[in-house]
């Protein structure tokens, strides 16, 4: 497995040969809270870096999960819709929300790495 | 203007609460457990709440306080018992709600319980139509802790014996460290529990008390999730100036003698939608799935007519699922209608329900 990277919206990627596996940070869910409803991309849609792809809902708002990349949907992780609580549990591990057949590599060269995330994460949420 | 703290500002800070402004205070919305474990710690335990925003207005006088007070509220006054409580409103000239309240019958007076945003225009339009005969307090000096789940009484008991004896909806004075408070056994979460009137200097002090015993801090959030389960209504959601206590299936609140009767703020309204029923009403909504549909969510019923909007919404944790509360035109208001909830741009069916969500542990002599 390849390094994982970050986005500015709170998503995390990972990448195995051209299909990326993306879900919202730990951070994230800590500004959240308890996550009560997730709705996620269709399998086979087209999706474009920075557009909504899939929503997430606390007790008190709803927020929409954006992707990094542009890519096709090729998996969704049913789970995490089913029983969406697992995204506090493990929101950077088993509770990862869909996977991209990945367009252009070069979209990744704009995201941050973990120093550069965590650093980042710290300053907005101050 | 600046924004105003409780008392127990400190200990919710110590105890690691988010904080949030609401009606300009700064309360908390919830603490490093979450909302859905504060919801069933309250549920299944026993949840202290820091609800000092809100208004204690006590008001005296003589029997003509009585009857000028039936003038405003509809209310069987004359009857209410001391220490006893009832829900009321206090409304327009069209039966517009501007507060929903508590008043509890004390010696020589009333003490009535106000929203926090509703306060400060609740004391002047009270005060002015009271025509400034009665001396009125709108006590900034009392903090309000509610203590709420089936442990409560056994926790507080412990602290100040005799509250076990209170029925629902009623009151009394106690003492704590030779401080004046005044408790009720009421609440609003759905579950057995008490409110306690007691002044600024030791409400840390018996806050930190209750939660030696066991019980533990709870925030707004949780609060909400409680109050929605159990089928409340919270002002400027479920009800405003636009709606009457008809239209917000609250007819229960009003006193059938003194509709009858007449002669108080809004009763030409009240009495009309009584006998001839109201284009809209409050319901329970329950969506099939797991989407939640919140406030201003437009309701739409079968032949994709537009029939209303939800006014209140979120994940019941109690419940383990989503509900709701709005208003849909009253043909379409009956249990088991089967509705749709346009949630981004998606109709999802839901169904009318009857309310509460989650069943009620009042304790005895529950008083309507």
């Amino acid at each position: 497995m390849s390094d994982v990277k970050f986005s500015k919206e709170h998503e995390w990627i990972t990448l195995e040969g051209d299909i990326a596996t993306i879900g919202i940070t730990k951070h994230a869910t800590e500004m959240l809270g308890d996550i009560v409803f997730a709705e996620l991309p269709e399998k086979g849609a087209s999706v474009e870096k920075d557009g909504t792809a899939g929503v997430v809902e606390s007790t008190k708002a709803a927020s929409d999960v954006y992707t990094p990349i542009s890519g096709e949907v090729v998996d969704t992780n049913q789970s995490i819709v089913d029983d969406p609580s697992k995204i506090n549990e493990d929101p950077e591990g088993s509770a990862w929300f869909f996977k991209l057949k990945m367009k252009d590599k070069a979209e990744l060269d704009s995201l941050m790495n973990k120093e550069e995330y965590d650093k980042f994460a710290k300053e907005s949420a101050s | 203007m600046e924004i105003k703290k409780t008392s127990l500002y400190q200990l919710h800070q110590d105890s690691k609460a988010k904080f949030v402004e609401f009606a300009g205070y700064q309360m908390p919305i919830q603490y490093p457990e979450g909302i859905v474990e504060e919801h069933k710690f309250t549920r299944n335990h026993s949840g202290i709440f820091d609800v000092s925003h809100m208004g204690q207005l006590f008001i005296y006088g003589d029997d003509n306080l009585i009857e000028d007070l039936e003038k405003i509220f509809p209310l069987d006054l004359k009857n209410l018992k001391l220490n006893h409580s009832k829900y009321s409103f206090l409304m327009n000239d069209e039966a517009g709600i501007y507060d929903d309240l508590i008043i509890t019958k004390i010696e020589k007076g009333f003490l009535i319980i106000l929203n926090a945003a509703c306060k400060e225009n609740d004391f002047k339009i009270l005060r002015r139509l009271l025509n400034n005969k009665y001396e009125m307090l709108l006590d900034n000096e009392r903090s309000l802790i509610a203590i709420q789940g089936p442990k409560s009484v056994k926790i507080l008991s412990d602290i100040i014996n005799g509250v076990e004896d209170l029925s629902f909806m009623s009151g009394n004075w106690f003492f704590f460290q030779e401080q004046k408070i005044y408790i009720t056994r009421s609440g609003y979460t759905g579950e057995d529990g008490f409110e306690i009137s007691l002044p600024n200097n030791c409400a840390e002090n018996f806050t930190k008390k209750l939660i030696e015993k066991g019980a533990k801090l709870i925030g707004l959030g949780a609060r909400d999730t409680l109050r929605l389960e159990a089928g409340l209504c919270l002002y400027g959601h479920e009800l405003d100036k636009d709606k009457t206590p008809v239209e917000a299936n609250l007819k229960w609140a009003i006193s059938k003698d003194r509709v009858s009767k007449g002669n108080f703020i809004g009763s030409n309204i009240i009495n009309k939608q009584l006998n001839d029923g109201v284009s809209k009403i409050r319901v329970g909504i329950k969506p099939e799935g797991r989407i939640i549909a919140r406030e201003k969510t437009k309701i739409f019923n079968q032949s994709d007519l537009h029939i209303g909007e939800i006014t209140s919404g979120t994940f019941g944790p109690s419940v383990n699922g989503p509900v709701a509360m709005g208003y849909v035109e009253n043909e379409f208001s009956k249990k088991d209608t089967k509705i749709f909830l346009e949630v981004r741009g998606k109709k999802h069916p839901a169904n009318i329900c009857g309310l509460p969500f989650y069943k009620k542990s009042y304790v005895k002599g529950a008083n309507k």
